[in-house]
C-alpha cells in the first residue's frame, strides 16, 4: 500500500509559555523549540505499522520552509521511506484550503492508495484532511482511532465519537483518515536515527512544480485570516482565592459545604 | 609390605583387567569434557569484543580476595559458610581426586612431592575435608530441599523450580566423598585384618569411620567395596566433571575466569562498543545488544557463571517491590538461552531478537541501576551494562515507553527534561540569599558548581540549590555556575540507552566547563557527580558537597552549630551514586556528626547494601508495575530504626523520600532533609 | 445577505444542545434575516426532532433518507450539497461529527470554513470577525472570514448562550424530494459503546477530576484521598487515560463522556473546551492550577493558583479533621 502521510512542524506547547510580541501578530518565537505536530506522529507511526503489515511504502510530506525538513527527517528516521517538502515563498500566510491546495498538487504527482493526517495541529482547526479529501474527491473519516486493512479496496476504521464510544465505518480506498492520538504508540527516534537519514535526498516542490497558481494559495488566496493573537480574558467567573494554603484551604471547604460538594 | 587389596590397576572381573576401565574412563571422560567445553566456548568467540587484559594486578587481586578468599561469601552467613566448606574441601581433594585417576593405572601412584610424610599430612586433612564436605552438602541438602528459603523459589513465569539440579548435585559430591573414603576404609581395613600396620586413619573422619565399621567384614568383600568404590568414584568424578557445564554448577569451572575478569572499576558504563571510540559511533550499524551473540564475552561468561543463588535478587531493590525484574533470571534466562541457541549436538534455532522472547521490555526498563546485585555477586557477575547494552538496543529499534520518550525529546531541545527554558536554569541563585557568580554572564571563578536539571528546575530541589551557594559561600569558596549553559549531565540518559544524546550533552557540557576554565568542579547531585567523574573524561577533579564540608570542616574553614533539635533521631540513607557506586560512605556520615549533639542511627541496609529510592533521572518519567515504592519500603526501613529525620545526599531520593513520606502516612512522624539543606542550617553566623 | 442555516444534530429523537445554541449564533451574523434548520434523518425520530427545532427556528428543513438514519458526514455531506443554495452560510457543532463534516462540505461549496468558532466578534458586510483559539486554548485570537461566496462555520458547543425555546412556531418544509444519488465510499457499520467502569461519572454529584498536573501515576492516590474525604466520584481529563493511569470510563470530555454534577472540582486541568465540553448542567465548578492564565478560570466560579500536589494532601488532611 502507498502510503501518503502529512505532517506539520509546530512549536512545543508542553512547557512554553507563551508571549505575544509587541503589536500582537504573532507569538514570541524567539525562545520556543519546534517538533512534529503530535497527532501527525501518531499518523505516520499507523503508516509505517500498515506497510510493516501489508507492505508498500510511506512518504511524508511537509508544508514549509526549510526548516520543516527537520520534521521530516525525523518521521523518516522512524521508518517513512520517502519524505516530500512542498516550500514556496507563494505559500505563505495560506489558509487551510490554501494548504489543501498545495497537498492536492503533491497526491497528483504520486499515486497513493491512503493519505493520513493528523487529527489536528496547533491551530487546532483539523480542517485539511477533510478538504484535501474533498477536492480529490475520495472517501474520508476524521478522529480515526484504528485500522483494519480488509483488502486491497477497503478498510475497516474505528472514529472516535463523542461518550466515549466508537463508531465504525467501511471505508473505500483510496482515502483520507484524519488520525487521533492513542491509535499506537509511535516509536522513538533518538539522534541516531536522525543522523542515519540526514543526508538522504528530499525533494522540495515549489508551486511550479506543482502547478498551482498564485490566486489559490497564499494570502491572497486565503479567505479566512487570522488577525491577530490576544491571550484569553481570564477569570470572567471565576472568584480566585488567594492566601495562605491553610486559608485557601479553609475557604474552599467553606464552599464546597455550602454547595454540597462534601458529604 | 604386600598390598591387603589386589589394587584397581591389577584386578580383574570375570576375566576382564579392571585397568581397562581406569584407562576408559578417563579417556572418555576427558573426552566428552571437551567436546562439551568446546560448543560452551563457541558463543563466547562469536561474542562482542571486551575490554579485559588490563590490570593484570588488580585483577589477580580479586581472584585472591574474592574467589579464593570467598569475600562476599559470609554476606549471606548460612549458606556463605556452607560454601566456604565445600569451596575448600573441594580445593583440598583436588590434588587426591587427581592422583585417584592415576592410582586406577599405576598401583600405588602418588603425586611427586605427596608420597612421604608431607604425603601422610595430607591425607589427614583431605580425610576431614572430605568429612567437612559430606556434612556441609548434608546440611545444604536439607536446607534447599526440605526448608526452601525463599530466595531459591523460581517464581512461575520464569519456569521450573532448580531445586531438584541443586540436590542432584548435592548427592553427586556425597557419593565422590563416600566413594573415596569407602576405597581406602577398605583397603586399611584389609591391613588391620593382616594385621599389619595400615594407612592412619584421622579419627572422626568418614574414612575413619567406614574402616571401623568394616573391621570384621569378610576379605573378598572388602575387596568387592574397594573396587566398586574405586570405580564408582571414577564414573562419577567424570560423570560430574561432563555434567558441570550443563547447569548452575558450570561456576564451578568458569567463576575463576568470571572473577579474574571482573569489573574493576565502579560508576562508569561500558562503551558501545569496545575499541570504537565516541566519535567512530556513527559509523556503528546497530547499537546495543538486540540478539545474543551482541553482549560481549564476558557478560555470556557471567551467564554460564551464575550459580543461581539468589543473592543479586534478594538485594534488587526493583525485585523486592514487585517490578517484572529479578537480576538472577536476567542470568539464568541468558544461560538457558545460550545451551538453547548452542546445543551439544544437532542444529541451533535461528537467532532471533532477545527483547519479546527472553527478555520483556518493562524488565528491563525496571532497573534503576542501583548497583545492589553486583555488590552482592560472589562471583563478579555484571548487570548493569547488560541492562545498558539492552536499552541500547531498544533505543535503536525505538521500542521506548512513552513517557520516556517526551523527556528524552526535551532534552535534545532544551537540555532537561521538562523542555523549561535554558534561560531559566539559573533562575533559582536570586532567591540563594547570597552572590551566585554565572559563567553565561561572563564571571570566572576557581570552582564550577554544576547544578543539574532537577536541581536546577524544581521547586523544592532548587532549596538544595541554595543551600549549596550559601555553604559553598561560608566556607569561603570562590564557584560559579554554568547557568543558561548548562545542560543536563545526561548521566540517566546514557543508562537509559540514548547513547548519542548523551555524547551531545557531554560534548555540550564538556566546552562550557572547559570555558569556564576552573580548577574544581563540586556537585550536589550524586548523579551528576558520577557522570563528571566517570562519564566526562578529562574534567577538573570533581568532588560531592559532602565531601567539601569535611574537607572544610576538617580545616576549620567552616563552623557549625549544634543540632537544632536534639530530640530527632537522625539516620543517613546512602545514595547508590554516592556510595556503592563511588565509595562514599564516610563523609556524609561526619559532616552529620559535625553538628554537635545530633543522635543518628544506622539503617539495617546500609552502606553498601543500601535499599534504593526508586532511583533518579528519567526514571522520575518511567512507571513500572510495582506492587509498592520502593521509597516507601525506605521510609519503613527508617522507622524501624528509630530515626524521626532521613537524611539524603541526592536531590532525586529527597523528592522519593518526601513523596514516600506522605504515601506512607509518616507526616508529622518521619521527614527527609538534604545533608546540604542540614548543613545550612547550621551554619554559624559569620563573624 | 446569503441564506443562513444551522444544522440539527440528534440523536434517539431528541435535538442536541447545539440546536439552540446555533440558532442563537446564528442570530448574531443573520442581523435579523431568518434562519433556516436542517435536520436529516429517517422515521418517527426526524419527525420528532423537527417538530421540536421548529420551535426555535421559523423554517425547518426536514431531509428524509434511509441512508440518512444515521449521520455518516460523508452522506450528510453530499444532501446538503444537493440542498443548500449556492453562497449559503451554514452553522454546525464543531463537535466529533462537524469536524468530520466541515471541511469537506466547504470546498464541495466552494464556501470558507472556519472551525472551533469560540464567538463572533462582528459582522462587517460580507466579512465575519471570529474569535478562535490555538496552541489548546493558550492563546485566541481574531480571524476575519469572507462569505461572500458562503461559509461553513463550525460553532464549539457550550459557547454560546443557548436560544430561548418557543420563540418561533417554525414551518417545517420537507426537502427530501430534492434529494438525488446519496451513495458514499464510506459505509457506517456499528456504534461500539464505550466500556462501563465500576462507577458511573454521568450520575455523581460531586466530581474530583484531575488532569496533567497530578504529574505522576504514584499521585494518583492523592486524589483517589480526596475524593473519598470528599464523598466525591474520581473523574479526570484525557491526558490521564492515555497514559492509562485511570480508566477510560472516568474520562470527562468529547473524546469521553458527559457528566452532569452539581459540584465539579477541576484539579490540574488546564480547561480545553474538549474536556470543558464534557461539563454540562452549570456545576459550582472550582479549578485549581498550577498555571495561572490556564484557560480553565475562564470557566470555574472559584479558581485557586497552586501546585495540587500540594493542595490536595491539604485539604485531605483538613477534610478529615472536620
Amino acid at each position: 500500500m502507498e502510503i501518503l502521510v502529512c505532517v506539520k512542524r509546530v512549536p512545543d506547547t508542553a512547557e512554553n509559555e507563551f508571549t505575544i510580541n509587541a503589536d500582537g501578530s504573532d507569538i514570541d518565537r524567539d525562545d520556543l523549540v519546534y517538533s512534529v505536530n503530535e497527532w501527525d506522529n501518531y499518523a505516520v507511526e499507523e503508516a509505517i505499522q500498515i506497510v510493516d503489515r501489508v507492505g508498500g511504502k510511506v512518504t511524508v510530506v511537509a508544508v514549509g520552509d526549510e526548516d520543516s525538513e527537520e520534521v521530516l527527517r525525523r518521521e523518516m528516521a522512524m521508518g517513512a521511506n520517502d519524505g516530500l517538502l512542498l516550500a514556496d515563498p507563494a505559500f505563505a500566510d495560506s489558509d487551510g484550503r490554501g494548504i489543501a491546495t498545495i497537498l492536492k498538487g503533491a497526491v497528483e504527482k504520486g499515486t497513493y492508495d491512503l493519505i493520513l493526517t493528523g487529527a489536528q495541529s496547533d491551530s487546532g482547526a483539523g480542517q485539511v484532511g477533510g478538504m484535501l479529501a474533498a477536492m480529490l474527491d475520495i472517501p474520508y473519516a476524521s478522529l480515526v482511532d484504528s485500522i483494519e486493512v480488509v483488502d486491497d479496496q477497503s478498510l475497516k476504521i474505528g472514529r472516535e465519537i463523542e461518550g466515549g464510544n466508537r463508531e465504525m465505518n467501511s471505508i473505500q480506498l483510496p482515502c483520507l483518515l484524519s488520525i487521533q492520538t492513542g491509535i499506537n504508540e509511535p516509536r522513538y527516534v533518538g539522534i541516531r536515527g536522525i543522523r542515519k537519514v540526514a543526508s538522504v535526498e528530499i525533494p522540495v516542490l515549489g508551486s511550479a512544480e506543482l502547478g498551482i497558481g498564485g490566486a489559490a494559495v497564499g494570502s491572497a488566496g486565503a479567505r479566512v485570516k487570522r488577525l491577530d493573537y490576544f491571550v484569553p480574558v481570564l477569570g470572567a467567573g471565576a472568584e480566585m482565592l488567594e492566601g495562605s494554603t491553610e486559608e485557601i484551604v479553609d475557604k474552599l471547604i467553606e464552599l464546597l459545604k455550602a454547595k454540597g460538594g462534601l458529604k | 609390605m604386600e598390598p591387603a587389596l589386589i589394587a584397581p590397576a591389577h584386578y580383574t572381573v570375570l576375566g576382564i583387567p579392571t585397568l581397562l576401565f581406569s584407562l576408559l574412563i578417563p579417556l572418555v571422560g576427558v573426552g566428552v569434557f571437551a567436546f562439551i567445553m568446546n560448543r560452551r566456548v563457541a558463543p563466547l568467540l562469536k561474542a562482542a569484543p571486551d575490554s579485559r587484559f588490563d590490570d593484570i594486578a588488580g585483577r589477580l587481586a580479586n581472584v585472591v580476595k574474592i574467589w579464593l578468599g570467598q569475600w562476599r561469601q559470609p554476606r549471606y552467613m548460612t549458606a556463605g559458610v556452607l560454601h566456604i566448606l565445600i569451596f575448600f574441601g573441594f580445593l583440598a581433594l583436588a590434588v587426591h581426586t587427581t592422583s585417584l585417576v592415576f592410582v586406577g593405572i599405576f598401583a600405588g601412584f602418588s603425586i611427586p612431592g605427596l608420597g612421604g610424610g608431607f604425603g601422610h599430612l595430607y591425607m589427614i586433612v583431605k580425610d576431614y575435608a572430605a568429612t567437612v564436605v559430606l556434612l556441609a552438602c548434608i546440611v545444604a541438602a536439607v536446607r534447599r530441599g526440605i526448608l526452601r528459603p525463599e530466595r531459591y523459589a523460581v517464581p512461575a513465569k520464569y519456569g521450573q523450580d532448580h531445586t531438584a539440579e541443586a540436590v542432584f548435585v548435592l548427592a553427586l559430591i556425597s557419593l565422590l566423598m563416600i566413594t573415596d573414603s569407602l576405597f581406602e576404609a577398605s583397603s586399611v581395613a584389609a591391613q588391620v585384618q593382616l594385621g599389619q600396620q595400615g594407612e592412619y586413619l584421622a579419627p572422626g573422619t568418614l574414612a575413619w569411620l567406614l574402616k571401623n565399621l568394616l573391621l570384621d567384614t569378610p576379605r573378598e568383600t572388602l575387596q568387592t567395596l574397594h573396587i566398586a568404590g574405586y570405580y564408582i568414584h571414577d564414573l562419577t568424578f567424570f560423570f560430574f566433571l561432563c555434567f558441570l557445564p550443563m547447569g548452575k554448577h558450570f561456576h564451578v569451572i568458569t567463576s575463576l575466569f568470571n572473577v579474574y575478569f571482573m569489573r574493576t572499576e565502579k560508576g562508569n558504563v561500558k562503551p558501545v562498543r569496545y575499541g570504537i571510540s565516541d566519535e567512530q559511533l556513527d559509523d556503528l550499524d546497530t547499537f546495543g545488544v538486540k540478539k545474543l551473540e551482541d553482549f560481549t564475552w564476558k557478560h555470556l561468561l557471567d551467564f554460564y557463571t551464575c550459580a543461581d543463588c539468589g543473592r543479586c535478587s534478594d538485594q534488587c531493590p526493583a525485585r523486592t517491590v514487585g517490578r517484572p525484574l529479578s537480576p538472577r533470571f536476567i542470568s539464568i534466562k541468558g544461560r538457558d538461552l545460550l545451551f538453547r541457541n548452542y546445543p551439544l549436538r544437532g542444529e541451533a534455532p535461528a537467532a532471533e531478537a532477545l527483547i519479546g522472547t527472553v527478555y520483556e521490555e518493562d524488565e528491563i526498563w525496571s532497573c534503576t541501576t542501583c548497583g545492589a546485585c553486583e555488590e552482592e555477586c560472589p562471583i563478579g557477575i555484571e548487570y548493569i551494562d547488560k541492562i545498558v547494552d539492552l536499552r541500547r538496543g531498544m533505543v535503536d529499534e525505538g521500542m521506548v515507553p512513552q513517557s520516556l520518550q517526551k523527556p528524552l525529546k526535551a532534552m535534545e531541545k532544551r537540555g532537561n527534561p521538562w523542555g523549561k527554558m535554558e534561560k531559566k536554569r539559573g533562575d533559582w541563585a536570586a532567591a540563594a540569599g547570597c552572590e551566585v557568580k554565572v559563567v553565561a554572564d561572563g564571571d570566572s571563578a576557581e570552582v564550577l558548581y554544576f547544578v543539574d536539571s532537577f536541581t536546577s528546575y524544581d521547586d523544592r530541589m532548587q532549596g538544595i540549590a541554595q543551600a549549596t551557594a550559601r555553604v559553598l559561600t561560608a566556607a569561603g569558596v570562590d564557584f560559579a555556575i554554568l547557568g543558561k549553559e548548562e545542560k543536563d549531565s545526561g548521566h540517566e540518559v546514557r543508562r537509559f540507552g540514548e547513547e548519542m544524546l548523551f555524547q551531545d550533552l557531554k560534548k555540550h557540557n564538556s566546552e562550557m566547563i572547559g570555558e569556564a576554565a576552573v580548577q574544581a568542579i563540586v556537585t550536589a547531585d550524586p548523579h551528576a557527580f558520577n557522570a563528571l567523574r566517570h562519564d566526562y573524561p578529562g574534567l577538573p577533579k570533581v568532588e560531592h558537597i559532602s565531601q567539601l564540608v569535611v574537607r572544610m570542616v576538617r580545616a576549620g574553614r567552616l563552623s557549625l552549630l549544634p543540632i537544632d533539635d536534639p530530640d530527632k533521631v537522625y539516620t543517613y540513607h546512602d545514595p547508590c551514586y554516592l556510595g556503592r557506586h563511588n565509595g562514599i560512605y564516610d563523609d556524609p556520615r561526619e559532616a552529620m556528626d559535625a553538628l554537635e549533639g545530633i543522635k543518628r542511627v544506622e539503617m539495617e541496609k546500609s552502606r553498601d547494601r543500601s535499599f534504593c529510592c526508586g532511583g533518579g533521572g528519567l526514571m522520575l518519567f518511567y512507571e513500572p508495575e510495582e506492587e509498592e515504592r520502593m521509597a516507601v519500603l525506605r521510609v519503613k526501613m527508617a522507622a524501624e530504626a528509630g530515626a524521626t529525620v532521613i537524611v539524603v545526599a541526592c536531590p532525586f531520593c529527597l523528592a522519593n523520600m518526601e513523596d514516600a513520606i506522605k504515601v506512607a502516612g509518616l507526616e508529622g512522624k518521619m521527614e527527609a532533609v538534604d545533608l546540604v539543606e542540614l548543613i545550612d542550617r547550621h551554619l554559624a553566623p559569620q563573624p | 445577505m446569503a441564506r443562513i442555516f444551522a444544522y440539527i444534530t440528534h440523536k434517539g429523537g431528541v435535538a442536541d444542545d447545539t440546536a439552540l445554541e446555533l440558532a442563537a449564533a446564528a442570530a448574531q451574523i443573520a442581523d435579523g434575516t431568518a434562519v433556516t434548520a436542517v435536520v436529516t434523518g429517517s422515521g418517527a425520530e426526524l419527525e420528532a426532532v423537527c417538530a421540536a427545532v421548529a420551535a426555535a427556528y421559523p423554517e425547518v428543513w426536514k431531509v428524509e433518507s434511509p441512508a440518512l438514519a444515521y449521520p455518516n458526514a460523508e452522506v450528510v455531506r453530499k444532501a446538503l450539497v444537493q440542498l443548500l443554495p449556492a453562497g449559503s452560510v451554514l452553522l454546525l457543532p464543531h463537535d466529533t461529527f462537524g469536524m468530520d463534516l466541515g471541511p469537506g462540505l466547504a470546498i464541495k461549496m466552494d464556501a470558507a470554513f472556519v472551525a472551533d468558532v469560540v464567538a463572533v466578534a462582528a459582522v462587517e458586510g460580507t466579512t465575519l470577525k471570529l474569535i478562535r483559539q490555538e496552541f489548546s486554548g493558550q492563546l485566541s485570537t481574531h480571524v476575519s472570514c469572507d462569505i461572500a461566496a458562503g461559509a461553513v462555520l463550525n460553532i464549539r458547543p457550550g459557547v454560546c448562550k443557548p436560544m430561548a425555546d418557543g420563540a418561533a412556531a417554525g414551518q417545517i418544509v420537507d426537502k427530501s424530494g430534492e434529494l438525488g444519488d446519496l451513495s458514499a465510499g464510506r459505509q457506517f457499520l456499528e456504534v461500539v459503546a464505550a466500556e462501563v467502569g465500576d462507577v458511573d461519572i454521568t450520575k455523581s454529584d460531586v466530581l474530583l477530576s484531575v488532569g496533567r498536573g497530578i504529574e505522576d501515576e504514584e499521585n494518583i492516590e492523592m486524589a483517589v484521598e480526596l475524593a473519598e474525604a470528599m464523598g466525591a466520584d474520581l473523574a479526570c481529563s484525557r491526558p490521564i487515560v492515555d497514559a492509562k493511569w485511570l480508566e477510560k470510563s472516568r474520562q470527562v470530555g468529547t473524546s469521553g463522556l458527559t457528566v452532569k454534577p452539581k459540584v465539579y472540582l477541576a484539579m490540574g486541568i488546564s480547561g480545553s473546551f474538549q474536556h470543558l465540553g464534557g461539563v454540562k448542567g452549570s456545576p459550582f465548578m472550582v479549578a485549581v492550577n498550577k498555571n495561572p492564565k490556564a484557560p480553565i478560570f475562564q470557566f470555574a466560579d472559584v479558581g485557586i493558583v497552586a501546585d495540587i500536589l500540594e493542595l490536595m494532601p491539604e485539604l485531605t488532611k483538613k477534610i478529615k479533621s472536620a
